[in-house]
C-alpha cells in the first residue's frame, strides 16, 4: 500500500484529535491567535454589511488572519475531496443506517447526504429547515454563546475556561434534543 | 438631553463591542504591534488547509457522524473532540510553563472568558442547528470545499443568523 493510499483511508479519531489539538498551539505560536471559527461569521458581517449595528462596528481587518484561516479550510476540503478521496462508501453505525433507511436516506456516496443537501431541495420544506433555518441557528447560536466547537469546546477547554465547559454542555444538550426529536421529524417533511 | 444620552450609549456600545471582539468572543485577543507584510498571513492559510484536510479525512464534516454522536451510536466524534481537548490542554500548559513566545518573539497571552447566560441559551440554539445541518462553522467551510455547493446557502444563513443576533443582542438576556 502506497503512502497516498494509506492517507486516503478514513483517519482514526486519535489522529484527527491529535492534529486538531495541535492547531491550538500552532496558531498561538504563529502569532498569538486563539483557535476559533465562528468569529468569521461576525467579521463577514462587519466587512460586508455592518448596517448601523454597534456589534459590527469594529476594525475587522485586525481579524483578517481568521478569514484567511477559514479560506484555508475551504481549500483543505477541496484537496481532501479531490486528491485524497476514499473511493469506498461512507460507513455508519448499523442502528443509524436502519433508522435513516426508514426515512428514505439510503445514499452513502458522500459524507454530506446528497438526498438532503442538493440544490433541488432548496425551495422545499426540507431545504428551508436543513439549510436555511439550520444555518441560521448555527450563526445565531454560536455568536450568542460567544463561540462554537472550536472556540469553546477546544480552545476554551484547552485553556480551562469553565464558561466554555458550560457552553459545550449546552451544545450537547441542544444537539441531543435536535438529533433525537427534531431531525427524524424534519426528515419526514 | 435624550439625544446626548443616546450618543453616550452608542459610545459605550462601541467600546463594549471592541472589547468583546477581542476578549469575550474567542477571536484573537492581541493584534501584533509589529508591522507585518501581507504574506505573513499565508501561514494561517496553511494552518487552515491542514485543518480542512483533517476535518474531511476524519469524517468530522460528515452529517452522519454528527447524528451518530448525538444518538450515542458511535464513539468517533467523542474520540476526536476528547483527544483534541487533551492535546490542547497539554500544549497550553507547556506554553505557559516554558513561557514560549510566538515565532515573531512576542508573548503569548490568554484571556479568561466571562460567564454569561448566552453561553447556555445560545449554546442550546447552536446545538439544535448543529444536529440539523450536521456541521459546526469549521466543517461548513470544509463541506463547501468538498464541492457540495448548496452549503453556501447554509453559510449565508449562518451569516444572517449572526447579523440578526448582533442587531437584537441588546434585547436578549445577556
Amino acid at each position: 500500500m502506497s503512502i497516498i493510499e494509506f492517507i486516503k483511508q478514513p483517519w482514526h479519531w486519535s489522529v484527527a484529535g491529535l492534529i486538531i489539538g495541535l492547531i491550538v498551539p500552532l496558531l498561538l505560536i504563529m502569532g498569538n491567535k486563539s483557535f476559533g471559527i465562528s468569529g468569521n461569521l461576525r467579521h463577514i458581517c462587519a466587512a460586508c454589511f455592518p448596517g448601523n449595528v454597534s456589534f459590527f462596528k469594529y476594525d475587522w481587518r485586525k481579524e483578517i488572519w481568521n478569514l484567511v484561516f477559514a479560506f484555508g479550510i475551504i481549500i483543505g476540503g477541496f484537496i481532501a475531496a479531490y486528491f485524497l478521496r476514499d473511493p469506498e462508501q461512507v460507513v455508519v453505525a448499523p442502528a443509524l443506517a436502519a433508522s435513516l433507511a426508514e426515512q428514505g436516506i439510503t445514499d452513502y456516496s458522500n459524507m454530506v447526504p446528497t438526498q438532503i443537501f442538493n440544490w433541488d431541495n432548496l425551495l422545499t420544506m426540507k431545504g428551508l429547515f436543513f439549510f436555511v433555518i439550520g444555518g441560521f441557528l448555527v450563526g445565531f447560536g454560536t455568536r450568542y454563546a460567544g463561540g462554537c466547537t472550536s472556540g469553546h469546546a477546544i480552545s476554551g477547554l484547552a485553556t480551562l475556561q469553565w464558561p466554555s465547559l458550560v457552553a459545550t454542555i449546552a451544545f450537547m444538550v441542544g444537539g441531543f434534543i435536535s438529533a433525537n426529536l427534531l431531525v427524524p421529524f424534519l426528515l419526514n417533511l | 438631553m435624550i439625544k446626548e444620552k443616546s450618543t453616550a450609549k452608542d459610545k459605550a456600545d462601541k467600546i463594549n463591542s471592541d472589547f468583546e471582539v477581542r476578549s469575550l468572543d474567542t477571536t484573537c485577543v492581541n493584534t501584533s504591534e509589529l508591522p507585518m507584510p501581507w504574506y505573513y498571513q499565508l501561514k494561517y492559510l496553511a494552518a487552515g488547509i491542514l485543518f480542512g484536510i483533517v476535518l474531511v479525512k476524519s469524517e468530522v464534516i460528515s452529517w452522519f457522524r454528527i447524528q451518530e454522536m448525538f444518538k450515542l451510536q458511535s464513539f468517533h466524534m467523542y474520540g476526536v473532540i476528547g483527544t483534541a481537548v487533551v492535546v490542547g490542554i497539554i500544549s497550553v500548559f507547556l506554553i505557559k510553563k516554558f513561557n514560549i513566545k510566538t515565532i515573531h518573539g512576542e508573548a503569548i497571552t490568554f484571556s479568561d472568558k466571562e460567564f454569561r447566560k448566552g453561553q447556555i441559551i445560545g449554546g442550546v440554539i447552536f446545538g439544535i442547528g448543529w444536529a440539523i445541518t450536521g456541521a459546526c462553522p469549521g466543517p461548513l467551510f470544509a463541506q463547501l470545499g468538498t464541492g457540495v455547493t448548496v452549503i453556501a446557502v447554509t453559510i449565508l444563513s449562518a451569516i444572517a443568523g449572526t447579523w440578526v443576533y448582533g442587531k437584537f443582542r441588546n434585547n436578549l438576556p445577556i
